[in-house]
């Protein structure tokens, strides 16, 4: 075991003992086990059938053919829900972070009265909900089933989100630059766009990805809210019905002989719905990790 | 000075009987009217729907409406506990759900033990991207990436079993397999992305604590018992609490695309339950009483959970 210096100097690389060696083997082996399993199902969209059939396709693709990608784009079913899935997602993102603002701007202000009663409103619901059924009932009775608000208007408010923007807005925002902007007669709109808005960047950035990120890879709801409008199904909820459930089949033109497995077209349609993720995966995951650490505050 | 603060009191209560809400009304009408958009959403999506729970102590017909219905008391909840269907889902709620928290929730604190023992930046960011990707995927993808891994016939692992000489397992198709399964991709998924709060916590810890240890002559795992891992109980239980709550719930969305035909041994739980009774079978009160019954439960086991956690010494979340 080598005592670790306070300061190490530049470029004098540390010795890894056994057990760095050790950790770094475990800590590979672990992310290579989240790695493949995507790389598995790539090679496989991009293999010709027979090999798929013959399992002769691992990490590589075998007999490499953008077929099964190309059956996707030619089918306007799949194509719909995506565009419905784009829709859905950013109006979503946009009501939600609109909302989270308009609580946790006044919620962070100290002269706000009744802010506390008003804060216990917000944070019991993530307490205690209606449940499955009740919800059910009441996108039924105000009438949206079967619309695009149904999976727009009830997940909008995220009172977790909100507690995380409250927490920002209540200590990033230094109280002597509102109280300079107060006294130079700026209103509370007024400071809420030209001050406090443009200086919570970061935070809103964070948490417009947590309500994105998370309404696009939701699909209870539209199981629940979307039964009859096949046209308005998001892209999750497609996949769930071809892939999962098995119980559509997807819109071959009569000519495709060649692609007689679905296991191809399957691989490829999750390929095709993760890659949305997978582009933006590396911006997202940045902010991410801000947001959680900043969830973390609180502890 | 207790005269004083005595009269400031007096002052600020005259103060504030002469600014009644009015007052504050008129001065800070834009925070009032900011905070209504947000409120008003909240008491349609989330407080109205409650006003729905009490369906639970009514026979609902959809016929008779909302008021119409009849009171019943409690034989909607006696109804349910004599459910054939009911104490499976309860035993496999808590199986799953325990099971989950045993693996789900250590794997995260391992893993951050490790990667925190990493001094290289490079190494250790390219190893947390690869980790935290299953994170972002849904459980639908999620689903059909494992039923391209696992299943009997094509999944990729048979084939490799096969190939070395084995045979093939049905890791989807049997119910306890399907259990072993379910657990796998619930470690799988979350593991990495389970590690930022407790690195974050990690990183918070004073580098002095470690060189002192040095000199005293502490090793490596040494330090990591006695100071890393003491630094990091608050975090550790903090999130338990929070995960005991949970042990009533369970993701629908999880089971619902791991689900299949030939393993209904551990799948009926609890949420499954409530969707088959009230949004596949339309018996509304029935599904809505076993929602509730799940709710209080989770609510009591996360306030004994709080209460012990103060009696041991610890924060607490409430």
């Amino acid at each position: 075991m080598r005592a670790s210096t306070i300061r190490p100097a530049p470029r004098n690389r540390e010795r890894l003992d056994i057990w760095d060696l050790l950790i770094r083997f475990v800590l590979i082996v672990v992310s290579l086990v989240c790695l493949l399993p995507f790389l598995h199902v790539v090679s496989k969209s991009l293999s010709s059938d027979s090999f798929v059939i013959a399992n002769k396709v691992f990490l590589w693709p075998q007999g490499f053919t953008i077929e099964a990608y190309k059956k996707i784009f030619a089918d306007a079913s799949i194509l719909r829900s995506l565009y419905i899935s784009v829709i859905v997602t950013v109006l979503f993102t946009i009501l939600g972070m609109i909302l989270t603002i308009c609580a946790a701007y006044p919620l962070s202000r100290a002269q706000f009265k009744g802010r506390r009663v008003i804060t216990f409103i917000f944070l019991f619901t993530m307490y205690f909900s209606g449940g499955i059924i009740p919800d059910y009932m009441n996108i039924n009775n105000l009438g949206l089933m079967d619309t695009i608000w149904s999976l727009v208007l009830p997940l909008s408010f995220s009172a977790f989100n909100l507690l995380i923007m409250k927490t920002s807005l209540t200590h990033g925002i230094p109280v002597s630059l509102e109280e300079s902007a107060r006294i130079d007669g700026a209103g509370h709109f007024r400071i809420l766009f030209s001050i406090v808005l443009p200086l919570s960047k970061p935070i809103m950035a964070t948490l417009a990805l947590f309500y994105a990120v998370g309404r696009w890879n939701a699909y209870q709801d539209a199981l629940f809210y979307i039964k009859h409008e096949t046209s308005l199904r998001p892209l999750q909820l497609k996949l769930y019905y071809l892939v999962i459930q098995a119980s559509e089949s997807f819109q071959l033109e009569a000519t495709s002989v060649s692609l007689s497995n679905p296991e191809v077209l399957k691989a490829s349609v999750v390929v095709f719905a993760t890659l949305p993720i997978l582009c933006v995966y590396p911006f997202v995951q940045k902010y991410f990790v801000q947001g959680v650490m900043l969830g973390a505050v609180k502890e | 000075m207790k005269v004083a603060n005595a009269s400031k009191t007096n002052q600020n209560a005259l103060l504030r009987k002469k600014q009644g809400p009015g007052y504050f009304l008129k001065r800070d009408w834009q925070l009032y009217f900011l905070v209504l958009i947000p409120l008003s959403f909240v008491i349609v999506f989330k407080y109205l729907p409650m006003t729905g729970l009490v369906i639970a102590f009514k026979d609902y017909k959809i016929a008779k409406g909302f008021w119409g219905s009849e009171w019943v008391g409690l034989q909607i909840f006696q109804d349910i506990f004599s459910k054939p269907d009911f104490a499976p889902a309860v035993r496999n709620t808590l199986l799953l759900n325990i099971l989950d928290l045993c693996f789900s929730f250590t794997m995260p604190i391992l893993l951050a033990l490790l990667l925190n023992e990493v001094k290289s930046v490079r190494f250790k960011r390219i190893n947390q991207t690869l980790l935290y990707l299953p994170h972002f995927l849904s459980w639908v993808i999620i689903g059909a990436i494992a039923y391209q891994l696992l299943s009997e016939g094509g999944g990729v692992i048979n084939n490799l079993i096969e190939l070395m000489g084995g045979t093939r397992v049905p890791f989807l198709q049997e119910d306890t397999n399907w259990l072993i399964s379910y657990l796998a991709i619930g470690v799988w998924q979350s593991m990495g992305w389970g590690t930022i709060i407790y690195l974050a916590a990690m990183s918070g810890i004073n580098p002095e604590m470690y060189e002192a240890a040095t000199v005293d002559g502490a090793g490596r795992w040494r330090k990591v018992w006695n100071i890393t891992v003491p630094s990091i109980r608050a975090t550790i239980v903090t999130l338990l609490i929070m995960n005991l709550g949970k042990v009533m719930e369970g993701s629908f969305e999880r089971i619902f695309a791991l689900q299949n035909k030939a393993t209904t041994e551990y799948t009926t739980t609890i949420p499954v339950l409530v969707y088959r009774w009230g949004i596949e079978s339309g018996n509304f009160s029935r599904a809505t009483a076993l929602g509730l019954f799940q709710s209080v439960i989770g609510i009591i086991l996360v306030i004994t959970a709080d209460r012990v956690a103060k009696k041991l010494g610890e924060d607490g979340i409430l």
